[in-house]
């Protein structure tokens, strides 16, 4: 199976999801297995509606109009339930909550206190502190995506679930985005859904792509990531994952 | 400003035109009173018609009140209990396919003359559009949002409260906005079918004694007021919403 010993371990839990799924009597995978490597950045890419997002809203326990036979495990048995923080591509901010206030979301929807230093540290972190009062429509996208990543972070769980968070941006803000939400999001488990390859070639410990056929565990490079946009070992497992891809 | 400036400039050249009809047609003051007489008979009657209006305006905002809050409270109620969308969802729609003009009538003769029957008439009225504009709103929330809600832990209530009702906002205000016009109707004919106060009386009134001036004056306060009213509610409503613009 994965290289376990080449997983990172600092007390973090991975996971498994292990099974077949059916959307209307269509078959979208089977017997499929995917590892979340604890404690790292597990870029699953595939070409659209191959089931990616599907997968990850598996793990996130979200409603997929499918049914899915199989199991989900994490490494220290406590379910995933109530452990995932998510980030999809569109930012989702509530447009009458000010920066601040949707980065306090959860609390607010759990009816919690709000624990309103950590969301400054926060949404200074991100680089938002002066803009922490104003409504998410005086924000570019980017901007946008940098509140929701902090309302991510605010939500402070060990597995991160990222639904392409970075498709609707720009390149440069994209590859900027890339670097904040890496170093942010560090001694997490994550799981990136891409159909970029160059995301997951800067981003990933591990790659799976995702075909038709199944997962394909494909080999990361050998320095560890976040890599350079331009490195030529970042741009080589770009071709190399874009050949993966466009195979039969 | 410039939309100000450019509705007194339509309402002047309305009003021009009507006066220039009275004059060049020779049509008969009991038939279509110019203007002029309009407003003198309005002025002479400021004492009368004032006093009817207090009437419609009571009738019209209680019922306003009272229906929009109904409203509002039965969307919510559709949207917590599951039992509530199965049995009062098919009621509801079928209530609408009864004319609720076709109701006055009968709202008279069990709450009488006075101004119960016409607030009645008013919620009835109301009710249905602020209801189902707010419903739809509270149902059709970003599944996006509710999926971030889901994996945060959020509970049901707080997502209904917090998440649900403010997203629905903008669509409560098109249904109070709605509501500000369909209210003044109500009552008018509530009033029509059997009273002894209220502008719409005083216009039946004014109709059956040939003071057809007296009658169009009536017909212009309400006008003025329906329009303040809806203006009143739409700036309440946008308030109610204003990063959706």
């Amino acid at each position: 199976m994965t290289a376990q010993s080449s997983e990172r371990s600092n007390d973090l839990p991975g996971a498994n999801l292990q099974g077949d799924f059916n959307h209307q009597s269509h078959n979208l995978f089977t017997d499929l297995n995917l590892r979340v490597a604890p404690g790292a950045w597990t870029c699953l890419l595939g070409p659209s509606g191959v089931g990616k997002s599907t997968l990850l809203r598996l793990l996130a326990g979200l409603n997929t109009g499918g049914i899915f036979t199989g199991f989900i495990q994490t490494d220290d048995a406590v379910p995933m339930d109530g452990r995932i923080a998510y980030m999809a591509q569109s930012d989702l901010l509530a447009p009458w909550l000010n920066i601040h206030d949707n980065v306090l979301l959860g609390a607010r929807l759990r009816g919690d206190a709000p624990n309103h230093d950590l969301a400054n540290d926060l949404i200074s972190r991100v680089g938002l502190k002066e803009h922490s009062l104003k409504g998410p429509a005086a924000l570019s996208g980017g901007m946008r995506q940098r509140v929701a990543l902090a309302r991510a972070l605010m939500e402070d769980r060990p597995f991160v679930l990222l639904d392409e968070p970075f498709a609707a941006l720009d390149a440069k803000t994209r590859s900027e985005m890339q670097e904040l939400a890496f170093e942010m999001l560090t001694k997490r488990t994550v799981l990136l859904v891409t159909h970029d390859p160059a995301e997951a070639a800067r981003l990933g410990h591990h790659i799976r792509i995702m075909k038709k056929t199944g997962l394909i565990k494909h080999q990361t490079p050998t320095s560890p990531p976040i890599r350079a946009f331009d490195a030529p070992e970042t741009i080589e497992a770009q071709v190399r994952l874009m050949q993966q891809l466009r195979a039969d | 400003m410039k939309r100000i400036i450019d509705t007194l400039i339509a309402f002047t050249l309305a009003v021009g035109a009507w006066q220039l009809v009275v004059w060049l047609s020779d049509v008969p003051h009991y038939i279509l009173p110019g203007p002029i007489r309009v407003w003198s008979a309005f002025l002479f009657n400021f004492k009368l018609i004032i006093e009817h209006a207090q009437i419609t305006i009571a009738e019209v905002l209680i019922g306003l009140v009272i229906g929009s809050a109904l409203g509002m409270a039965t969307a919510l109620h559709l949207m917590i209990s599951a039992s509530t969308r199965r049995f009062m969802l098919p009621v509801m729609v079928f209530s609408q396919a009864v004319p609720v003009f076709a109701l006055a009538p009968i709202l008279t003769l069990w709450l009488g003359y006075g101004i119960g029957s016409k607030i009645v008439m008013a919620i009835l009225i109301i009710y249905f559009p602020v209801a189902s504009n707010f419903y739809d709103g509270l149902h059709r929330t970003n599944p996006g949002l509710l999926d971030l809600a889901k994996t945060m832990g959020a509970s049901k209530i707080h997502t209904l409260f917090r998440l649900r009702l403010p997203a629905a906002l903008p669509s409560l205000g098109s249904g109070l906005r709605l509501a500000a016009v369909y209210a003044p109707i109500g009552a008018v004919i509530g009033e029509w079918v059997g009273s002894s106060k209220g502008l719409g009386y005083l216009m039946l009134l004014a109709n059956g004694r040939a003071k057809i001036d007296l009658m169009f004056a009536t017909l212009f306060v309400l006008a003025l007021f329906t329009v303040g009213l809806h203006a009143v509610v739409g700036r309440f409503s946008k308030r109610l919403s204003d990063w959706a613009e």
